[in-house]
């Protein structure tokens, strides 16, 4: 069995009368992405801040790299890296300055403390903008740049909080491929993520939370197996063929289609086959579509699956 | 080791502040430009009302060293500003995540404040020697006497660090320090004689921290009167207890905060 980098057992955490997280476990093996998936509130941050010694628990106890994150705070900020959620680099500092700085806060000398940064700043395409004032850069750079500062220590354990929250998709891509690569040279990463699609492109094991408990944990593969694979979403072409186009998707999956309550209806469909057979009735059927797709269950469709309940996410709460 | 590398650390960051002021150099005004217009203020205004048997130089002569002091406690406020601020920023979870001591970021803030102080006794002497102030000592007792001076603005200063990481607004740091400052500066010898107030009040003003280091100030600028030296152990005795106080509370206030 391989050694535990990350191992939290009922951490609880609150501020003032809120329960931000109410006993919660986590492990990680060396080597491997553990993903923590959960809507806003749910106490992933939290959770961070306690392994990353930002924050004391209030009960349990976690160790990263085998030591105790409350004991030897030190010693675990030896070999973690962390990025946050909203990038923490010094917007009045350029972005060699900024890497430089911490080079020399963790013992390198002037020289390869230079050195360090202009590697990462080329890793992260960076290069151009490295005398420019922080301040300036876009909210990409600047989260490329809060990452390069969390691996000039070539750290064993990189905490990433939300890591792609706010990036668009190809920025994303280039994010999770920085990620695999920290991987593939031995680093264990936690992430957080309010995406399932995220966990599952990244992660060997997810963990989900919710009002700060664990609810599920399991590989990607396992857990999409619980919340039954894929989706499919259906948008008839002409309103008022909705309820036959129901009966067409209940036949094939079994299971009673949900609507949104404009018309959009989604239901869980088994099998790799099936979207061709979907095709094909609806074809038979006569009913045209403007939106067809199959992709995986959004995060709240997980949790209503998990628990039965919608999740309490106020921000999607108050899109609708 | 770990102390001698903590102080390296220090001064890393010490560089950061530095580099942050050639950013926005506004943020210098308060040893530039304040000094100046107080100087201005308290000569044409005050002197000859308050002045020494009418000459508005020997007012001037007794106005610099007293001015030193209480700019310096005005200076003091922008650093517990600064970091009341600047705690908020992400950058500080970077810095609490690294395997440094504690109070390495609050010491770098400190260490940087030395420059501004640098400045502020330049400043107050250059122009006061342009109005006729003049020293009738040497120069390496005009030395002593800002090496003084700045030995206790550093220390000072860590009054108003640990008033920044307790109240919650920058706004609320000003607000603080004034009703801190403005007592001690203006109940102190430096801009009146002792001698000219009420008995209660010139119980207060010996005790004074700024009387002492006015007082020291004007006996290594001017030969004054008195003891020197009693009033130089004073101001030491002054510091190493600023010290001693405010720098462990203003290290407790800030790791509370996080």
């Amino acid at each position: 069995m391989t050694e535990l980098v990350i191992e939290a057992t009922g951490l609880t955490k609150s501020f003032g009368k809120t329960k931000a997280l109410a006993g919660v476990d986590l492990a990680a093996r060396q080597g491997s992405v553990l993903a923590v998936l959960g809507p806003n509130g749910a106490g992933k941050t939290t959770a961070v801040r306690i392994l990353a010694t930002l924050l004391r628990a209030d009960a349990g106890t976690a160790r990263v790299s085998g030591f105790d994150v409350r004991k030897q705070p030190d010693k675990v900020r030896m070999s973690i890296g962390l990025t946050g959620q909203f990038a923490s680099v010094d917007d009045d500092l350029t972005g060699t300055q900024n890497l430089v700085m911490i080079g020399q806060l963790l013992d390198l000398s002037k020289r390869a403390a230079r050195q360090r940064a202009a590697e990462l700043l080329e890793w992260f395409d960076l290069t151009e903008a490295a005398n420019k004032v922080a301040k300036n850069y876009s909210g990409g750079m600047r989260r490329r740049l809060d990452l390069a500062a969390s691996l000039v220590g070539r750290p064993q354990v990189i905490f990433l909080d939300e890591p792609t929250t706010g990036l668009d998709p190809a920025k994303r891509e280039d994010m999770w491929d920085v990620v695999r690569s920290l991987v593939s040279d031995g680093s264990t990463v936690l992430l957080t993520t309010q995406y399932l699609e995220e966990a599952d492109a990244l992660a060997d094991e997810i963990t989900v939370i919710d009002h700060g408990r664990v609810i599920a944990h399991d590989t990607p593969y396992g857990l999409k197996r619980v919340v039954g694979g894929q989706r499919l979403t259906v948008h008839p072409a002409d309103p008022a063929r909705h309820d036959e186009l129901c009966d067409v998707l209940r036949a094939i999956s079994g299971q009673t289609p949900e609507d949104d309550g404009r018309g959009t209806v989604t239901v869980r469909v088994e099998g790799d086959d099936v979207l061709p057979d979907v095709v094909a009735r609806l074809r038979a059927a006569g009913i045209a579509v403007d939106e067809f797709s199959l992709h995986l269950p959004s995060l709240d469709e997980v949790f209503f699956t998990l628990t039965g309940t919608r999740s309490h996410d106020d921000s999607k709460e108050a899109l609708v | 080791m770990r102390k001698h590398s903590s102080l390296r650390h220090a001064f890393v960051l010490c560089k950061r502040n530095l580099i942050k002021v050639t950013r926005t150099p506004e943020q210098l005004i308060d040893v530039t430009l304040q000094p100046i217009i107080f100087l201005a203020l308290f000569l044409y205004v005050f002197g000859g009302a308050i002045g020494h048997g009418g000459s508005r130089h020997d007012y001037l002569q007794f106005l610099v060293p007293g001015l030193i002091g209480q700019t310096i406690a005005m200076s003091s406020i922008s650093i517990g500003q600064n970091m009341n601020a600047d705690i908020e920023k992400g950058v500080f979870d970077r810095f609490r995540s690294l395997p440094i001591a504690r109070s390495v970021p609050l010491v770098g803030a400190v260490l940087a404040d030395f420059f501004r102080y640098l400045v502020l006794c330049v400043i107050l002497v250059g122009f006061g020697y342009l109005l006729g102030f003049r020293i009738t000592t040497n120069p390496l007792l005009l030395l002593a006497a800002l090496g003084l001076a700045i030995c206790f603005a550093l220390a000072f200063a860590w009054v108003s660090v640990w008033v920044g990481m307790t109240v919650r607004t920058s706004g609320a740091v000003q607000g603080v320090m004034f009703l801190l400052i403005f007592p001690l500066s203006f109940g102190s010898n430096a801009f009146v004689q002792a001698s000219t107030m009420p008995g209660w009040l010139q119980a207060f003003v010996n005790v004074n921290p700024l009387s002492h280091l006015v007082s020291a100030m004007r006996g290594l600028l001017l030969g004054g009167p008195g003891p020197v030296a009693t009033q130089i152990g004073w101001t030491f005795a002054w510091i190493l207890g600023l010290l001693v106080v405010f720098f462990p509370l203003a290290l407790r206030g800030y790791i509370r905060r996080t």
